[in-house]
């Protein structure tokens, strides 16, 4: 049986990853998971400087999910390629590191700061809703998203996954965009906008006011918007909101994506991306799938 | 390192102490055996629409039974403390832990020390109580009704606080501290921040060593999602900025460390 994908290139022993920001560097999740197991691990957004994050209350539960306003809180490119590459170094999967900017200029610096890092991948995270500064409408515009994306390009020297917010009215045209713009892979989707109002206190929960909405309550969106851009453009899409279990990365794999990340399920099941890699191979054995290729986009065959 | 794990657990006792405050034994020999005073579990509800742990701090550790006491506060009609709270012997819960650095007990040993606990912040104060090895002076403040006080009694020399007046010094732990002119080269407190504000600031008067557990909302309970962040004095080790981790870095801070 054959768990292995391919994203540009870049071959992953399984398609299960983590999805930036709930899960580190990968050591805090080393206690409870075998950081071997996993396709890769993907960092929380880096950007050029530190980043001191947003003021606290920084999270809420909501129905099946929860909301987040961090503001990519992080310890800036330096520290990051000094402390947290070695470490993931020692383990045998492969490293993509997320990086964020207020503005061009700023992903450009951390791109060409990673050039020379044994890294295997970069994710752009042009899509984080907590971040303020007039920047918002960047993965919201499509000229943006290309513009932004070919810049990266000619200096980037791994493959470039754009992540994707699901905020648009149409996110097929922003995917287009960012392929045009020579992205290699698509990453989708980042979190809903969402806001809750403590309705004893008359006033926002979060200290930010608006929140991103992650966990199983946004699945059913992650995966529609998946099977959209899987059959709107040509580079390989890798697929998360709300996996918690290997049934539901499988949902986003027969819709189209060729990898998975499993995100807010690491905060209440540190097991999760351990449990998810297992189920798909069980879920295979089942079906007598040799190869996970076979099963990518099967929706579309199945009608 | 420690070693932290998710287990499933047997409720051995839940037991109402006062309205609307619980207390469970649960059955966690393995995260009994490495806990200490001052560190907390993260429980789960079983209601998959409330994904997040409840981060809830160690009333008691019985190491060579391998049990944990958590006294808790239920905080409304619906929510997971509400669904704990009836539980009952025999029933699972998901826990993980034990999370957070606790109390620092050497630092205490042999010294007149003031232990200071306020509302939901009485029950970590006990194990401390138990296991520490010095002049024990207890100062523990409520709004009206007392709970554990029968257990400090038998581990220190207990002053209460309550708001009502009904026992003790009516007013703060502050007002119990001046009241009866209780002094120490050490202090250990967990409560509400403007409780821990005021404690932060007299000891930072008087030059005594203070230690205080923080709470924020936790989602990770790892130090992976950097929700619970507070505000500290230096740069912290993680971010590089000056936001320490409640979850990893503490709970437990010095109060020089923090701004509260």
């Amino acid at each position: 049986m054959d768990m292995r994908v391919n994203i540009a290139g870049v071959e992953l022993k399984n398609p299960v990853m983590t999805a930036s920001g709930t899960f580190g560097s990968g050591q805090e999740y080393s206690e409870f998971v075998d950081l071997n197991r996993l396709g890769a691990v993907v960092t929380k957004g880096v950007a050029n400087v530190p980043w001191a994050g947003n003021p606290t209350p920084r999270i809420t539960e909501t129905y099946g999910g929860m909301m987040n306003a961090i503001g990519l809180q992080n310890p800036g490119i330096d520290v990051f390629c000094k402390r947290d590459i070695p470490y993931l170094k020692q383990f045998d999967t492969k490293i993509i590191v997320n990086v964020c900017g207020h503005a061009p200029q700023e992903y450009l610096e951390v791109v060409e700061r990673l050039a020379d890092e044994p890294v295997d991948m970069l994710e752009i995270n042009i899509s984080c809703p907590n971040v303020t500064a007039g920047f918002l409408a960047f993965g919201q515009d499509a000229r943006n998203v290309e513009e932004l994306t070919a810049q990266i390009k000619k200096i980037a020297r791994q493959p470039v996954i754009m992540k994707l917010t699901p905020n648009v009215t149409d996110i097929t045209e922003i995917a287009r965009a960012a392929e045009a713009g020579g992205a290699d892979a698509l990453s989708l989707i980042n979190t809903l906008t969402g806001m809750q109002i403590d309705v004893e206190r008359q006033t926002f929960v979060l200290a930010n006011k608006t929140g991103g909405l992650s966990g199983p309550a946004i699945k059913p969106v992650a995966v529609r918007m998946v099977y959209q851009v899987a059959n709107a453009v040509k580079v390989p899409v890798i697929g998360m909101g709300g996996i918690a279990t290997a049934a539901d990365a499988l949902e986003f794999i027969l819709a189209g994506a060729t990898a998975v990340s499993v995100g807010t399920a690491n905060f209440y099941n540190p097991y999760a991306t351990m449990e998810v890699a297992e189920g798909i191979e069980d879920y295979m054995r089942r079906h007598k799938v040799e190869r996970l290729a076979e099963l990518v986009g099967i929706v579309n065959t199945h009608m | 390192m420690s070693c932290k794990r998710k287990e499933t657990s047997v409720i051995v006792s839940q037991e109402c102490l006062l309205p609307g405050i619980f207390s469970m034994w649960l059955e966690a020999g393995e995260i009994a055996k490495e806990a200490v005073p001052g560190q907390f579990i993260s429980m789960y509800t079983k209601d998959k629409s409330k994904l997040l742990p409840r981060p809830i701090s160690l009333c008691e550790i019985d190491e060579g039974k391998g049990l944990l006491r958590v006294v808790y506060r239920v905080t409304g009609e619906g929510t997971g403390t509400e669904q704990f709270s009836k539980m009952v012997k025999g029933d699972t819960v998901d826990i993980m832990g034990p999370l957070g650095n606790g109390f620092p007990l050497e630092e205490g040993k042999e010294k007149r020390a003031l232990l200071i606990g306020g509302g939901i912040g009485v029950p970590p104060m006990l194990e401390l109580a138990k296991r520490l090895d010095g002049e024990k002076q207890l100062v523990m403040g409520y709004r009206d009704a007392q709970f554990l006080t029968k257990e400090f009694e038998q581990n220190g020399t207990l002053y209460l606080a309550t708001e009502d007046g009904s026992a003790g010094t009516k007013g703060n732990v502050m007002d119990a501290i001046r009241e009866n002119a209780l002094a120490a080269d050490i202090i250990y407190a967990c409560g509400p921040s403007p409780m821990l504000r005021a404690i932060k600031q007299y000891a930072e008067e008087n030059q005594i060593v203070c230690y205080v557990s923080m709470e924020e909302r936790m989602a990770c309970g790892v130090g992976a999602c950097l929700a619970c962040v507070c505000e500290s004095k230096e740069i912290d080790g993680h971010s590089h900025v000056h936001n320490k981790r409640v979850c990893k870095d503490g709970s437990v801070f010095l109060s020089t460390e923090v701004e509260i």
